[in-house]
């Protein structure tokens, strides 16, 4: 089994400097996702949204941080894990909520479910559920946007476990070859599906995939919102600039199982114990206790996320089923 | 005979394959030490040891081409895609290595290796996790392609896959893994290439394979209220296809009615029907019925999802309309 520090990167230097305004969002961003998963997953045991369910509670900090780091205009691409992006990427929880429970007014009308959000408005280009296969697509929005010059950037989110498969090196050659603008984001959650690091990569440091290409990289750990939102935005920045890719690899934890049908039986109840401790939405809360946010805005923003969650609930609860499927096969 | 679960009887099948013969191994995601995605696999790492039991990281291309560079050189490799969707990453292993090898090397390589895992649409996983994609790999000639209905037919069928000298696709259905059917205590093989009646009857054939031969049992049953006998055959493996058993059926019945999940264009039913019509023709008493998924990538929503498959209700309709009793 791997110890948590073997994939840990040296503690950098001095805190993210930060203000409670900028910090307050995104804390609220990170809830809003926390609390979204939690009530899925409660609707999910009570058989009322079906299939694959994959949570990304812990791993909040890194979707919301990075995405921060974005113009409203540029892109994201994701994997199955989509629905902590999709948030951050502005797309509403009752769209997302409804989509889950496979409802007429869900995101894709219940097509697609929980691993495949789209939402071509907010630049959102999937949840997609083939490891690795997203990545040549995140690529290739950068190659459009390179094309056409309009200064946009693509996120592509992927684990480590994608690492390993041939879309991701393509990708990954192609973007580094041609300079595209794209920002490869791997979240190390340190386990793929039941599988380990160790016994998935012969170096475990996925960014050193970049050196080969002469691409730029970076890696750092993935508990402080503020120092995710401030590593990103040099790469996108560069990106904007120079055309030059960047692949990025952020430490962090799911607490929960692969997806709902798995028991996590790979891991010791110590070392999730160990992770949950540094939870990053805990740690986020308490910085901003630190920096003085009073006690009562707090809670009202807490009970305002509660709120939006159990209306989405609602919303999805009460919406008609999904009705249609024919007109979407080829464009007319 | 005890009664065990399709998943135990592919479990039983590769282990005493293993017992059996030193050069069968397994390889694929989460096989090992997680006991296998859909369990499979079970015990076998505990049982073989990660020698012969290899988990792999996500790289289907790469563990597919090293099962078959294995295969060359005299290893029996059973390769497991986690879902057969994810074959679609390592076809080009399957369709341009595997199946050609042995016809580009003149006979002097063979590739005796068994491509299995679950396949067909499973419930709510959506487009990209729910498809069919046994008529693509029927398409290719250097290949078998299986897809066991019952417990009984799955140990005796991979048994036999794995003993077979030529790349086999085995295609389980992912909903059957918990489905039971009597299985003897003794050691038996069931041919490739032969298929099984499911349930005897002199009104219509219906002929179908994996997941339908089930829905196809229960249309029948509900046809026999009607005073309607159906007779459903399966196939069992789709190449090489024992046309035999479905004609001689036909012959009898004179009605043919062809039941698959996967999509309607070039779907595997339609190669069925071009066997039976040539060979059938002059005991044909109505033209040959399709029932296949709707023509669509497939949705999340359950009630979408029931829609688009084929249902008792559509089975039935179908052999009404094979009767002229619509
Ligand atoms: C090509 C392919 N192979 C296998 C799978 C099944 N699968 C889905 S997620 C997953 C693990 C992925 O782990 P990682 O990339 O680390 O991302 P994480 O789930 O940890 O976010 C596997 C094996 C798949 N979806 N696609």
């Amino acid at each position: 089994m791997s110890t948590p520090e073997k994939a840990r990167v040296e503690p950098d230097d001095e805190p993210v400097v930060a203000t409670v305004d900028e910090l307050k969002p995104l804390y609220r961003q990170m809830l809003a996702i926390r609390r979204l998963e939690e009530a899925s997953a409660k609707a999910y045991s009570q058989g009322k949204i079906g299939g694959f369910l994959h949570l990304i509670i812990g791993q909040e900090a890194v979707c919301v941080g990075a995405t921060a780091a974005l113009r409203p205009d540029d892109y994201v691409v994701a994997t199955y894990r989509d629905h902590g992006h999709a948030y951050a990427k502005g797309i509403s929880a009752r769209a997302m909520m409804a989509e889950l429970y496979g409802k007429k007014t869900g995101l894709v009308k219940g097509l697609g479910g929980s691993m495949h959000f789209f939402d071509k408005g907010k630049g959102f280009l999937g949840g997609h559920g083939i490891v690795g296969g997203h990545v040549p697509i995140a690529a290739g929005a950068a190659f459009a946007a390179k094309y056409r010059g309009d200064g946009r950037v693509a996120l592509c989110f992927f684990g480590e476990g994608a690492s390993t498969i041939g879309g991701f090196a393509e990708g990954l050659a192609l973007a580094a070859l041609w300079k595209l603008p794209v920002v490869l984001i791997c979240e190390n959650n340190q386990y793929s599906m039941g599988t380990p690091l160790y016994r998935s990569l012969a170096v475990e440091d996925v960014s050193m995939r970049a050196l080969a290409h002469g691409m730029a990289r970076d890696r750092f750990d993935g508990d402080d919102v503020l120092k995710v939102k401030q590593r990103i935005a040099i790469a996108v920045e560069r990106a904007r600039e120079t055309n030059e890719p960047t692949l990025v690899e952020v430490i962090t934890y799911r607490f929960r199982g692969h997806s709902m049908s798995d028991p996590g039986l790979y891991r010791t109840k110590e070392e999730v114990e160990e992770w949950r401790r540094r939870d990053p939405l805990n740690r986020t809360r308490v910085r901003l206790e630190e920096l003085g946010m009073p006690a009562a805005d707090l809670e009202a923003l807490e009970a305002d996320v509660k709120a939006e969650i159990e209306d989405a609930v609602h919303f999805a609860e009460t919406s008609p089923p999904a009705d249609e499927y024919f007109p979407y096969v080829i464009k007319e | 005979m005890a009664v065990i679960s399709y998943r135990e009887a592919l479990n039983q099948a590769m282990r005493e394959e293993m017992e059996r013969d030193e050069s069968v191994f397994i390889m694929g995601e989460e096989v090992g030490h997680y006991q296998g995605a859909y369990k499979v696999t079970q015990g076998l790492l505990q049982r073989f040891s990660s020698r012969r039991v290899v988990d792999t990281p996500i790289a289907e291309m790469g563990f597919a081409g090293i099962g078959v560079g294995a295969a060359m050189v005299g290893l029996r490799p059973i390769i497991e895609f986690m879902t057969f969707n994810f074959s679609l990453v390592a076809i080009d292993q399957i369709v341009s290595n595997a199946a050609k090898m042995y016809q580009m090397s003149a006979g002097a390589f063979h590739v005796p290796i068994v491509f299995r895992g679950p396949s067909g649409p499973a419930v709510q996983v959506a487009s990209q996790h729910s498809q069919a994609l046994e008529s693509f790999y029927a398409h290719v000639p250097g290949l078998k392609v299986v897809l066991p209905s019952t417990a009984y037919d799955a140990k005796g069928l991979l048994k036999t896959a794995i003993r077979d000298d030529n790349p086999v696709v085995f295609m389980e259905g992912e909903t059957l893994y918990g489905t039971t059917w009597e299985v003897p205590e003794q050691e038996y093989l069931i041919p490739l290439g032969k298929g099984d009646i499911k349930r005897p009857g002199k009104d219509v054939t219906l002929v179908a394979w994996s997941k339908m031969v089930w829905v196809c049992l229960d249309a029948a049953k509900a046809l026999a209220a009607e005073g309607i006998e159906a007779e459903v055959v399966d196939p069992r493996t789709l190449r090489p296809l024992d046309t035999e058993i479905i004609c001689d059926s036909v012959k009898k019945t004179g009605r043919c009615v062809i039941v698959e999940v996967g999509w309607p264009v070039a779907g595997f039913g339609a190669e069925v029907a071009y066997q039976v019509q040539r060979q059938c023709m002059d005991h044909l008493d109505a033209p040959i019925e399709r029932v296949c998924s709707d023509d669509v990538p497939m949705p999340y929503a359950k009630n979408l999802e029931d829609e688009v498959q084929p249902q008792v209700k559509d089975v039935v309709a179908a052999v009404k309309r094979a009767l002229y009793l619509a």
